[in-house]
């Protein structure tokens, strides 16, 4: 039952040139998807210092997504390659933290593909439904 | 600090979905929050005075704005923030229609994102630092890389605006390949004809310096400031004293391959690449020298009137800087011998569509008579082959040429007229004449008697028979059949592909390449002169294949965009740029590779510790090179690197309010 009132709490980190763009365009054509995402501007996916994904979850996040161009056409040329090494490796960091590695999303969205951006949100956000509630880091630090 | 929050009604827009009074409530209660207002139309003339209003009242010197995509109106509100003396980087925009009210369907739950959301911007401005662009001064020079058409009336164009050029060619002449061409369809001008005023104009233009027989050897800088070294390879002739008058050329003993006119005919050593070559001084080239390659002869120098043979001349390496390059490179031919099935290269009848251009030229190696290359003999039917490598996944590019439609096209219509009893065939895949006047011509040639088969040649093979004829078998696609077809002469129409040194190029001036090796533009519909590395320019067949109109307006667009960057006199950087905390930064320089626009350097800087002067390496921001997307600062271990506009603790800020 928990599982049908659970609202998970999602940070979307979206490159501005495509994945904000994105997610513009899904506004600009009235698609819906769930409230659960709160999305942060960055110029681009590699901005993402992993430790900010870690603090989203310090702070309670139940999901965090990293959305950029798609390979080969991010707007700083090389961008989302590194994004893809590091949240790679930021993956294996939450595994070995005990924290589960799909909690974290990198996903590539241009600029035209609003609906791809809806499905993502959708599916991301289902998924988190049936994973509950991550209390794992937020526990550790926030125990007052 | 006084913050002021601003929530936008955008008509109904936003407040069918969320209720705006409610978000302004809560956000009232943040820290530094001094007033909030809600706005029907915040971009209106009314909500802009509303927020100047405000600011002037309350001494705001923080704006967040509740309203649509920052993508939209960004720009809006920091014009009026300029308008009211803050910082443009002081006013943060919380996405609440795209990201919100148009995207939900439960207004309680978009009212609570909503909240979120603007509290998240109230956050990020707390930490907003001011930013400003940083202007730098622009050398009023062009380079022009290509002495082709497209470069020569880039450069012309240029020129006439009043500024200095400086035209480099890698061969011996301007002109490039417009200059092997016999005449240019659908006008069948004669390609000299149009083309030698202008080599000769750009050579006589006070403002255009050429550099023929040269190559770039090394650019470094940015727009406005670009540094380059030249190569002017040793010509062994000194220009200074050579006065054209050709006597080492007549008297030459050396003999090559004429690679102007595809091996058609014979030149010398010493040579100069055609009749109307610009400039028309003659290079030796050291590879077919007969001194170079013995030691004896030296006939060219003592024939010269003038003494200008000099055997000891050495490349010579030319320093220059310039506020904008145009590259102009052009293209190649690829050699079709990868196609076995057409027999080029094994049966001398087989030739390219380049070949039989020089032929059909009047000053060609034929001087304008057709003739097959086996026996010499004029030839009677001859066989077109179009996509000879183009429109090919398997064997060759996959792309079209563009232009092998019309020049075919051409080529049977020159026939006809000039050689009334030739029967040209035309195996072709599509007929593509999208151009001015391009389907009327083509029209033409099919009525002027050029036979056209649809459909793939599967094969080229000797008949055997004593002329040493050419079989040509096909599939008539009109016929639903195999046809053959005997042929005296076979043309190829060859694939336009990119310079051999593209590449290099490509990397010392830090523009890319798409797959098939063409250079990319910026952006393909909105941008296509510009490249990504600010302050460089594409012009012609170097970016795509395409036709000579088509380059040449390309590269009067480039000439515009370096004109435009002159005429301002400066270059404005991007105001959201990394920057480096020297206390914080190690000097690891990690975030030097991982920087695509080779902003990040490594510089020494002295600070006193321990009452001792020391040095220690630390990174450093080109700021007019750096565009800001922050790969760098998403890696710095210490935290020493940042970005105008998303700081480490702007973004923190942000998701901490979450």
């Amino acid at each position: 039952m928990m599982q049908d009132t659970f609202e998970p709490k999602i940070i979307a980190f979206c490159c501005n040139w495509c994945s904000y763009a994105g997610a513009d365009l899904a506004g600009t054509g009235r698609l819906k998807y769930p409230e659960n995402i709160r999305i942060i501007r960055v110029p681009c996916s590699s901005r993402v210092d992993s430790a900010l994904v870690l603090r989203a979850f310090q702070n309670g996040a139940d999901g965090v997504m990293i959305a950029g161009c798609h390979p080969g056409d991010c707007h700083y040329d090389t961008g989302n390659y590194h994004t893809r090494k590091r949240m790679m490796l930021l993956k294996s960091l939450m595994e070995f933290m005990g924290l589960d590695e799909e909690r974290l999303l990198v996903k590539w969205i241009s600029g035209n593909e609003a609906d791809r951006f809806k499905d993502t949100v959708e599916s991301f956000t289902s998924k988190l439904k049936k994973m509950g509630a991550s209390g794992k880091v937020r526990d550790l630090r926030c125990a007052k | 600090m006084k913050i002021g929050v601003f929530i936008c009604w955008c008509g109904s827009n936003i407040k069918n979905m969320v209720d705006v009074e409610r978000v302004a409530e809560a956000t009232g209660k943040m820290p530094h929050v001094v007033y909030t207002q809600d706005v029907q139309y915040l971009c209106s003339e009314v909500g802009q005075s509303d927020i100047g209003n405000a600011i002037d009242e309350h001494q705001l010197d923080r704006v967040v704005i509740g309203a649509c995509s920052p993508r939209m109106h960004e720009t809006t509100f920091q014009q009026l923030m300029n308008r009211k003396g803050l910082n443009p980087y002081y006013v943060e925009i919380a996405n609440i229609r795209e990201h919100c009210s148009w995207v939900h369907t439960d207004k309680a739950k978009a009212t609570v994102k909503a909240i979120d959301l603007v509290k998240k911007a109230v956050a990020k401005s707390y930490y907003a630092v001011p930013l400003h662009a940083e202007s730098l001064p622009v050398n009023k020079r062009a380079l022009v890389i290509g002495g082709g058409i497209a470069g020569i009336q880039a450069a012309l164009d240029i020129a006439d605006a009043g500024y200095p050029v400086d035209l480099l060619e890698k061969e011996s002449s301007i002109g490039g390949k417009m200059a092997q061409f016999d005449k240019t369809f659908p006008t069948l001008d004669c390609s000299a004809c149009i083309l030698t005023p202008k080599m000769v104009e750009a050579a006589t233009h006070e403002n255009i310096t050429l550099h023929t027989y040269s190559e770039l050897e090394d650019v470094s800088g940015y727009v406005g400031n670009f540094h380059v070294t030249i190569r002017k390879r040793a010509t062994s002739v000194d220009e200074e004293r050579c006065t054209g008058c050709g006597e080492c050329v007549t008297k030459c003993p050396a003999k090559v391959d004429n690679e102007f006119d595809q091996g058609h005919s014979k030149r010398k050593a010493i040579y100069t690449l055609f009749a109307q070559a610009v400039p028309n001084k003659p290079v030796l080239d050291r590879k077919n020298c007969i001194y170079f390659k013995t030691g004896k002869c030296g006939v060219c120098k003592k024939i010269c009137p003038t003494d200008a043979i000099n055997y000891e001349m050495e490349d010579q390496l030319i320093e220059n800087d310039y506020g904008a390059i145009i590259v102009a490179t052009g293209f190649e031919l690829n050699e079709p011998t990868h196609l076995g099935e057409y027999h080029y290269g094994h049966h001398p009848d087989v030739i390219t569509s380049l070949e039989l251009e020089r032929m059909l030229n009047a000053s060609g190696p034929t001087q304008g008579k057709m003739y097959r290359p086996s026996n010499g003999k004029e030839p009677k039917r001859i066989v077109f082959i179009q996509c000879a490598g183009s429109r090919d996944r398997h064997d060759g590019n996959s792309y079209c040429s563009k232009v092998c439609c019309l020049y075919t096209a051409k080529h049977t219509i020159l026939l006809n007229e000039k050689f009334p009893d030739t029967e040209s065939y035309v195996f072709y895949i599509d007929v593509r004449t999208a151009g001015k006047n391009y389907e009327e011509f083509y029209e033409r040639a099919r009525q002027m008697g050029a036979n056209y088969l649809r459909g793939h040649v599967s094969k080229v093979e000797p008949l055997g028979d004593s002329d040493n004829r050419l079989l040509v078998r096909g599939y008539d696609g009109s016929l639903g059949e195999q046809t053959e077809i005997e042929a005296d002469l076979v043309v190829l129409a060859t694939s336009i592909e990119p310079q051999q040194g593209a590449k290099k190029l490509a990397g010392m001036l830090g523009i890319s390449s798409d797959r098939n090796g063409f250079y990319s533009e910026a952006h393909a519909k909105l941008k296509p002169v510009e490249t990504q590395t600010q302050g460089v320019y594409l012009a012609g067949v170097c970016q795509g294949p395409k036709d000579i109109p088509e380059a040449v307006s390309q590269a009067s667009g480039t000439a515009a965009k370096a004109i435009v960057l002159f005429n301002r006199g400066q270059v404005k950087g991007v105001p959201t740029t990394a920057m480096v905390d020297e206390e914080l930064c190690s000097g690891c320089m990690q975030c030097k590779p991982v920087c695509p626009y080779e902003a990040i350097s490594q510089e020494m800087i002295t600070e006193r510790a321990h009452g001792k002067a020391r040095q220690r390496p630390v990174a450093s921001i080109n700021r007019a090179l750096c565009q800001g997307c922050g790969a760098c600062a998403g890696l710095c271990r210490s935290g020493a690197m940042d970005i105008g506009g998303f700081t480490g603790r702007q973004l923190l800020a942000e998701v901490d309010t979450l």
